[in-house]
C-alpha cells in the first residue's frame, strides 16, 4: 500500500459558470473532493477603465464609475465625487448631502438584495432571488426617476447630485419601506434556519480577525470577522456623522455571519432612509454648487442668458480645471471600502485614477479560505464574498 | 487638524532612521517618501509601532512620470484601524530596479503587486507569485504607462477559417482624436500652438529684472 501515489487532479472551474457571479476563472487542484490550491484568473471583463479615465474630462469620468461594481453604482460615484471635490475644496450643499446619503442606501439595500439571494442560489434555494429581484425592481425605479437610468445612473456629480428629486419621490419611499420590512423577514424565514442553508454555510469558510486584517478585508467581511470597522462611523462623509443606525458585528467569520451581517445591514439601511426622508422634507435648497465655473446652469436659464450659455459650453467641452494634488478619499461601497487614489496635474483631465475595489483583495483571500474545503464549499464561499467583476477587473 | 498627523510624521521619521526622505501632510493626508531598499523595514515598522499600527494594507498602485529619470511611483495606501488613520509611504523606481516585495508583512500585496507589474511593467523583488494578472494571457507591453496609446497595438477577432481568436494589429476606421482643450491664452504654458509648428521658437519670456 505504501507506494501508492495519489495524483491531484487540475480542474478548470467557470469562466461560464453560474456559481462563478460573472467571468471568474478558477484553476483548482483538487485531492479527490478536497480542494488543494485554487487559483483564480481574473481579467476577463478588464476594460482599461483607469487608462480611459486618463483621456476624459472630470464629468465625463463618472459614468465610468456605474461601470465598474454594476451592482452598486451610486456609492462609487460617491468615491469620486468625494475624491474631486476634496482637490476642489468644495463641498455639496446640505440637500445634496441628504440626496446623497439616502441613495448611498438605496444602493447598499440594491445590493444586497442581489448578494444574499444568489448566495442562497448558490447554496441550492430558488426561491429567494426570485423574490428579491422583485424588491430590486421597485429601487431601481427610484434610480431611474432621479437620473433617468435604472442602473448607470451618474447621479452623484462632483459638487453635489445632478438634479433635485421628483415630487412625491419622498411618499412614494415611505410606502416601499412598509412593505420591505415584511419581505425581509419573510426572506429571514426562509434561510435563517433553513437546514440545508445552515449545512452549506456555518463553519465554512472561517476568517479569523488577524486573517481578515492581514489579507485587507474590509465592509461586511471584516464585520463578519469581529471587527467593528465601518467607514460611515469611523470616517464619516456627507451627512453620515447625523445619522442614527448601528454597526452589524459577526461573531464566528463563516459564510453564515456574512449572510447575516448583510440582512441586518439593510434593516441599518432602512433606518438610515427613514432619518433622510425626514431631513430632506425640511431642508430645501441647492442640490449642487451654485459655482458656475463646476456646475453647469439649468436650461431655461440659457434661454436667455449668454454667460449661463457660455458656461455651459465650456462645462461640456473643457470641464473644469483641478487643482495640482493628489487624494486617496474611500467610502464604505456596500461590498466594502472603496477608494479612489486620484492624482490631479491641474488640467482638465485626471492623471492618474486608481480605483481600489474591494472585490479584489476579497478574491484574493478566496485560495486561503478555501483551501481543505470540498468543491461545493467554493461556491458557497464565492457567494458570500460578494464578488462583481466589474470592479476587479475594471 | 494636520497636527497630530506632522507629530506622526516626525516620529516616524525619527524612530526609522533614514528610510523616510520626505514627509508632507497635504490635505489633510500624510505622506511619506521612501527608499526602496529600506521600505519592507518601514513597512514592519509602520505596522507594528503602538503609534501607528497600520495593520490594513488599503492599496498598492503605480504612477506614471515619463519625464522623469525614475519614472514610476509606488504608492502604499495603508490604514490604521486602532488610530482611525491612513498613511501614503511612495517609493520612486524605473523600468529596470525591482522594488521588495510587500507580501512577507502584508498577504494583500500580493495581487496588489502583480497588478502593478501588468500595468506598469514594475518588478517586485522576492514576489511569490509575479504574473500577468489583469491582461491577457499572453499579453505583451504595459498599458497604462503613459507611453502606451489608448487604443492598444493589436485587436482580436474570431477566424472562422482557423476555427481560432486571431490576433491583428489594430485597425481604426477614423484616426484617434485627441481633444485638447488646454487653453493657450491664459498663459504661463509654454507651448506651440497648432499650425505654429515650423515657427522659430520664441525667446522665453524674461521674468523680473536681470
Amino acid at each position: 500500500m505504501s507506494d501508492v501515489e495519489i495524483k491531484t487532479l487540475t480542474m478548470n472551474f467557470g469562466p461560464q459558470h453560474p456559481a462563478a457571479h460573472g467571468v471568474l476563472r478558477l484553476v483548482v487542484e483538487m485531492d479527490g473532493e478536497i480542494v488543494e490550491r485554487c487559483d483564480p484568473h481574473i481579467g476577463l471583463l478588464h476594460r482599461g477603465t483607469e487608462k480611459l479615465i486618463e483621456y476624459k474630462s472630470y464629468l465625463q469620468a463618472v459614468p465610468y464609475f456605474d461601470r465598474l461594481d454594476y451592482v452598486s453604482p451610486m456609492c462609487q460615484e460617491h468615491a469620486f465625487a468625494l475624491a474631486v471635490e476634496k482637490l476642489l475644496g468644495i463641498t455639496a450643499p446640505e440637500r445634496g448631502q441628504y440626496i446623497r446619503v439616502l441613495f448611498s442606501e438605496i444602493t447598499r439595500i440594491l445590493n444586497h438584495l442581489l448578494n444574499v439571494t444568489t448566495f442562497a442560489m448558490d447554496t441550492g434555494a430558488l426561491t429567494p432571488p426570485l423574490w428579491g429581484f422583485e424588491q430590486r425592481e421597485l429601487l431601481m425605479e427610484y434610480y431611474e426617476q432621479v437620473s433617468g437610468s435604472r442602473m448607470h445612473a451618474a447621479y452623484f456629480r462632483p459638487g453635489g447630485v445632478h438634479q433635485d428629486l421628483p415630487d412625491g419621490m419622498l411618499d412614494s419611499m415611505d410606502g416601499w419601506i412598509k412593505q420591505f420590512i415584511p419581505f425581509l423577514k419573510d426572506i429571514e424565514k426562509l434561510l435563517n434556519d433553513n437546514r440545508i442553508f445552515r449545512q452549506r454555510t456555518v463553519d465554512i469558510g472561517v476568517v479569523s480577525a488577524e486573517q481578515a486584517l492581514d489579507w485587507g478585508f474590509s465592509g461586511p467581511l471584516i464585520r463578519a470577522s469581529g471587527i467593528p470597522w465601518d467607514l460611515r462611523k469611523s470616517q464619516p462623509y456627507d451627512v453620515y456623522d447625523r445619522m442614527d443606525f448601528d454597526i452589524p458585528l459577526g461573531k464566528t467569520g463563516d459564510c453564515f455571519a456574512r449572510y447575516l451581517v448583510r440582512i441586518e445591514e439593510m434593516y441599518q439601511s432602512v433606518r438610515i432612509m427613514e432619518q433622510c426622508i425626514t431631513a430632506l422634507r425640511k431642508v430645501g435648497g441647492p442640490v449642487r454648487v451654485d459655482d458656475r465655473k463646476l456646475s453647469p446652469p439649468r436650461r431655461g436659464e440659457m434661454k436667455g442668458s449668454m454667460e449661463a450659455l457660455i458656461h455651459h459650453f465650456k462645462l461640456y467641452t473643457e470641464g473644469y480645471k483641478v487643482p495640482a494634488g493628489e487624494t486617496y478619499t474611500a467610502v464604505e461601497a456596500p461590498k466594502g471600502e472603496f477608494g479612489v487614489y486620484l492624482v490631479s496635474d491641474g488640467t482638465n483631465k485626471p492623471y492618474r485614477c486608481k480605483i481600489r475595489a474591494p472585490g479584489f483583495p476579497h478574491l484574493q483571500a478566496l485560495e486561503m479560505m478555501t483551501k481543505g474545503h470540498q468543491l461545493a464549499d467554493m461556491s458557497a464561499n464565492i457567494g458570500s464574498l460578494d464578488i462583481v467583476f466589474g470592479e476587479i477587473d475594471r | 487638524m494636520d497636527e497630530p498627523l506632522k507629530e506622526l510624521g516626525d516620529h516616524i521619521v525619527q524612530a526609522t532612521v533614514g528610510a523616510v526622505t520626505g514627509c508632507d501632510v497635504r490635505l489633510g493626508e500624510l505622506m511619506l517618501e521612501c527608499a526602496p531598499d529600506r521600505l519592507v523595514a518601514l513597512l514592519v515598522f509602520l505596522r507594528d509601532d503602538p503609534k501607528c499600527l497600520f495593520k490594513q494594507l488599503i492599496d498598492i498602485c503605480g504612477v506614471d512620470w515619463p519625464e522623469r529619470e525614475k519614472r514610476f511611483d509606488v504608492v502604499y495606501n495603508l490604514l490604521s484601524l486602532k488610530n482611525n488613520l491612513r498613511i501614503r509611504v511612495k517609493v520612486q523606481t524605473d523600468e529596470a530596479t525591482p522594488v521588495p516585495s510587500a507580501a512577507p508583512v502584508y498577504s494583500a500585496a500580493g495581487w496588489f503587486e502583480r497588478e502593478a507589474y501588468d500595468l506598469y511593467g514594475v518588478w517586485f523583488s522576492d514576489h511569490p507569485d509575479l504574473r500577468r494578472i489583469l491582461t491577457d494571457y499572453g499579453f505583451e507591453g504595459h498599458p497604462l504607462r503613459k507611453d502606451f496609446p489608448l487604443t492598444g497595438f493589436v485587436e482580436l477577432r474570431w477566424d472562422d477559417v482557423q476555427k481560432r481568436v486571431v490576433y491583428e494589429p489594430v485597425k481604426l476606421t477614423q484616426e484617434f482624436r485627441r481633444f485638447d482643450f488646454l487653453s493657450p491664452w491664459e498663459g504661463g504654458i509654454e507651448r506651440v500652438l497648432p499650425g505654429d509648428e515650423k515657427a522659430p521658437a520664441p525667446a522665453p519670456a524674461k521674468t523680473g529684472a536681470n
